[in-house]
């Protein structure tokens, strides 16, 4: 019974990294990290700078091997034959300029192991559906950065890998063709993929992942699903929006009774907006209640913070700690 | 393996189909050929002018004879003007120099050292050298005549000797064959030397341009690294074996076509192999295509593509790891340097050495050392080498491959991913430590 449940949880992660440790010349990129990446999840990693995702990232593509630890897909420790099964596509990408497209986009399938005949047909059937067959026999050398990156695309997720590696997908596309790919990217998720996605752009993140990491100097500084994130985070601020022609004795209420981060009166509509800070043992039950007597309230919403904001927090902490 | 027959096909038609590969193909077998004609016609029509100098013979002991002069000189005897009047003349009348003889003195060697040649310009070494000869023989056949002695008479009685060399087992060698032996050995040492230099360079430029294209990074997310570089350096060494062919087949072609269209022998063009066919008194081309016959031609192509194959890997896969190391061309200077430096001494202490001694110790040494033997070894095949030393100089040659491989791979492995930094040895020595 026991092994059955622990086979189950492994197979609701599709990858799973234990204590990986790397250094590259006396200093430590990856320490002893462990994450565990739900099937089925866009899973975000993040940081900055020097972090240590690309070579975390590496590492999963066995690029480079981990100094310690172990990196298991599908409960199976990492091997070469796993290569088919993941789909990279690095930041730092490029493709040969003196080949043909199409002859190119072939040779990069055939080496993720596909059938001549099958990279052909799949290879096609991107080709159509980005609506580029026509530049199959085109050199790379003529083609636009976003037209080459549309490319690469095509060839990280033509084998239909089970595991998708995106290393800052989006540079490099103009805005409507950056929605194209992460629409795609959904796509992919929703057919059954796995995705781990690496950025910058903090509202890609808000936007497409479900789960993130944060590293930061080859540590974990803070992981879960983005929605309990910022529960954590933002659980204490609440944004009330309030009709009433009291406006003085509202203020004195909540300057007596509360922090008030921020408040807006629009004499018009006599409408207050405010912005309310909890402290612990303070329930946003008892505001509404007390509220009531003053007026009309229109709107009482937890303020959320933005992976940007959480980002930011996250990573000055560890680096006042440090 | 299947994947590395996907890169060796991939890295083979991207060198192929490149333009410069098709326009050094086929394009300098025809260059070489046409040149080789124009020099043909050149040589064969230019013989050098007459030149036309005048004789002041003070000592009345040379001029009579020299002043027949011979294809290239002309002589005129102005012994009667006086050095200074001629000079004058020379020079206004535009001869091409004045030669003057001072009177006899008893004290020959201060004699001999005072004729003097003036002229307006520096003359050719060669015109010097005649002149030299002309005057010496004229006084041999002089001092010969003062005692009784004709130069008929010494002619007849020198004897010309041509050694007929033979080794042991009854292998007869001559002049003319160990002529051709030096000039086919030397080809082939600096053909090869060439072809590395040419194709080694290659291969470095395709992993800069790998790295600079930034692909590198998804390639080897499906192939390991050392695939990549063995499928690299073995495409790259069957372009050049194509390359090689192709030139071995136009030149055929060409030289069959030069014969039937004009007539053109080329064997008479190679100033060596006639030089060896006068030497030995022969002078017949059919004699240079009997020796050539003698060669040991199979055993000789056989071992040239084994060395050519050997020596090429070798060095490619130190310069793909130097391309590993750097990010541009022009930072592959520091680290080129100590590759090539084998490969001239090679060449050239192969030269000597086997020149001198196909088989002296020095031959030998170069010849067994890895990175030079792929260049020395087929030198020194014509002259016959033990199989038991070719053996030994292969697998010396094999095993430091795959020890070069091992240690390009890890620099390759490490540098392919690193952008931006200026690499050092040092640099270079952790990795292999790594």
């Amino acid at each position: 019974m026991i092994s059955l449940i622990c086979y189950n949880f492994y197979l609701l992660n599709v990858l799973r990294i234990e204590e990986v440790t790397k250094q590259y010349n006396g200093v430590l990129a990856l320490d002893s990290i462990s994450i565990e990446i739900p099937k089925g999840s866009i899973y975000g990693l993040l940081g900055p700078n020097g972090a240590g995702k690309t070579s975390l990232i590496r590492i999963i593509n066995q690029i480079t091997q981990p100094d310690n630890g172990s990196v298991y897909l599908d409960g199976e420790l990492l091997c070469p034959s796993h290569i088919s099964q993941i789909g990279y596509l690095p930041e730092e990408r490029g493709l040969y300029k003196n080949m043909r497209v199409g002859e190119q986009a072939m040779y990069l399938a055939r080496l993720k192991g596909l059938s001549k005949k099958e990279a052909k047909t799949r290879l096609l059937y991107w080709f159509d559906k980005f609506g580029i067959r026509n530049w199959w026999d085109k050199k790379i050398q003529e083609l636009s950065k976003g037209m080459a990156q549309k490319v690469q695309f095509i060839v990280t997720v033509m084998h239909r890998p089970k595991l998708l590696i995106f290393d800052e997908p989006f540079s490099g596309f103009d805005p409507v063709n950056a929605e194209l790919i992460a629409n795609e990217i959904l796509q992919l998720r929703n057919e059954g993929a796995t995705i781990i996605f690496s950025t910058h752009r903090m509202e890609s993140i808000e936007q497409m992942c479900d789960h993130i990491c944060l590293l930061n100097k080859g540590k974990i500084v803070l992981e879960g699903t983005v929605a309990a994130l910022q529960q954590l985070y933002g659980a204490k601020i609440y944004e009330i929006v309030f009709k009433t022609n009291n406006t003085k004795e509202v203020l004195s209420f909540f300057v007596d009774a509360y922090e008030l981060r921020n408040h807006n009166y629009d004499e018009v509509s006599a409408i207050l907006k405010l912005e309310v800070a909890f402290k612990e043992n303070e329930r946003p039950s008892d505001l509404m209640q007390n509220l009531l007597p003053f007026g009309e309230l229109m709107q009482f919403v937890q303020k959320l913070p933005s992976m940007h904001a959480i980002f930011l927090d996250a990573i000055g902490k560890t680096d006042m700690h440090s | 393996m299947e994947k590395l027959l996907l890169i060796i096909r991939r890295e083979f038609l991207t060198k192929i189909r490149n333009k410069s590969f098709v326009v050094m193909t086929f394009l300098s077998p025809i260059l070489i050929s046409i040149l080789a004609m124009v020099v043909f016609y050149i040589t064969k029509e230019d013989t050098p002018a007459q030149k036309q100098i005048v004789v002041v013979d003070a000592s009345s002991e040379v001029v009579a004879k020299i002043v027949e002069g011979s294809e290239t000189i002309q002589f005129i005897d102005y012994s009667t003007l006086g050095v200074e009047v001629a000079k004058a003349l020379v020079q206004s009348e535009g001869y091409d120099g004045l030669l003057y003889i001072p009177p006899f003195h008893s004290e020959k060697e201060k004699w001999a050292n005072a004729i003097t040649l003036y002229t307006e310009e520096s003359p050719g070494i060669l015109f010097v050298e005649t002149l030299e000869k002309l005057i010496e023989t004229t006084m041999m056949s002089a001092n010969l005549r003062k005692q009784g002695v004709s130069l008929e008479n010494l002619k007849n009685s020198q004897v010309d000797i041509a050694l007929r060399q033979s080794s042991f087992s009854g292998a007869i060698a001559s002049k003319l064959g160990n002529g051709l032996k030096m000039g086919l050995g030397m080809g082939v040492g600096y053909l090869i030397m060439m072809f590395i230099v040419i194709y080694g360079t290659s291969v470095m430029r395709s992993v800069i341009e790998e790295k600079t294209n930034r692909v590198i990074e998804i390639v080897i997310a499906s192939v390991k690294p050392f695939q990549l570089l063995l499928g690299k350096i073995i495409g790259n060494t069957l372009a050049g074996l194509l390359q090689f062919f192709c030139w071995g087949l136009l030149l055929l072609v060409f030289t069959a076509a030069a014969k039937f269209a004009f007539g053109v022998h080329f064997d008479e063009m190679s100033p060596q192999l006639s030089q060896v066919s006068e030497m030995n008194g022969v002078g017949q081309i059919q004699d240079v295509a009997l020796e050539i016959g003698k060669l040991p031609l199979l055993r000789m192509f056989v071992f040239f593509i084994i060395y050519f194959v050997g020596g090429f890997l070798l060095y490619s896969a130190i310069y793909a790891a130097i391309g590993a190391a750097v990010d541009t061309e022009t930072d592959t200077q520091q680290f080129v340097l100590p590759v090539i430096i084998p490969l001239i001494m090679a060449v050239y202490v192969g030269f000597a050495a086997v020149l001198t001694d196909p088989h002296g110790i020095l031959s030998v040494v170069f010849s067994l050392v890895p990175l030079t033997a792929p260049i020395v070894m087929p030198m020194r095949i014509p002259f016959g080498v033990s199989t038991l030393e070719i053996v030994i100089s292969i697998g010396l040659l094999l095993v430091s491959f795959l020890g070069i491989v091992r240690m390009a791979a890890k620099i390759y492995r490490t540098g392919i991913l690193m952008y931006g930094k200026k690499i050092s040895y040092r640099e270079l020595y952790k990795w292999l430590r790594q």
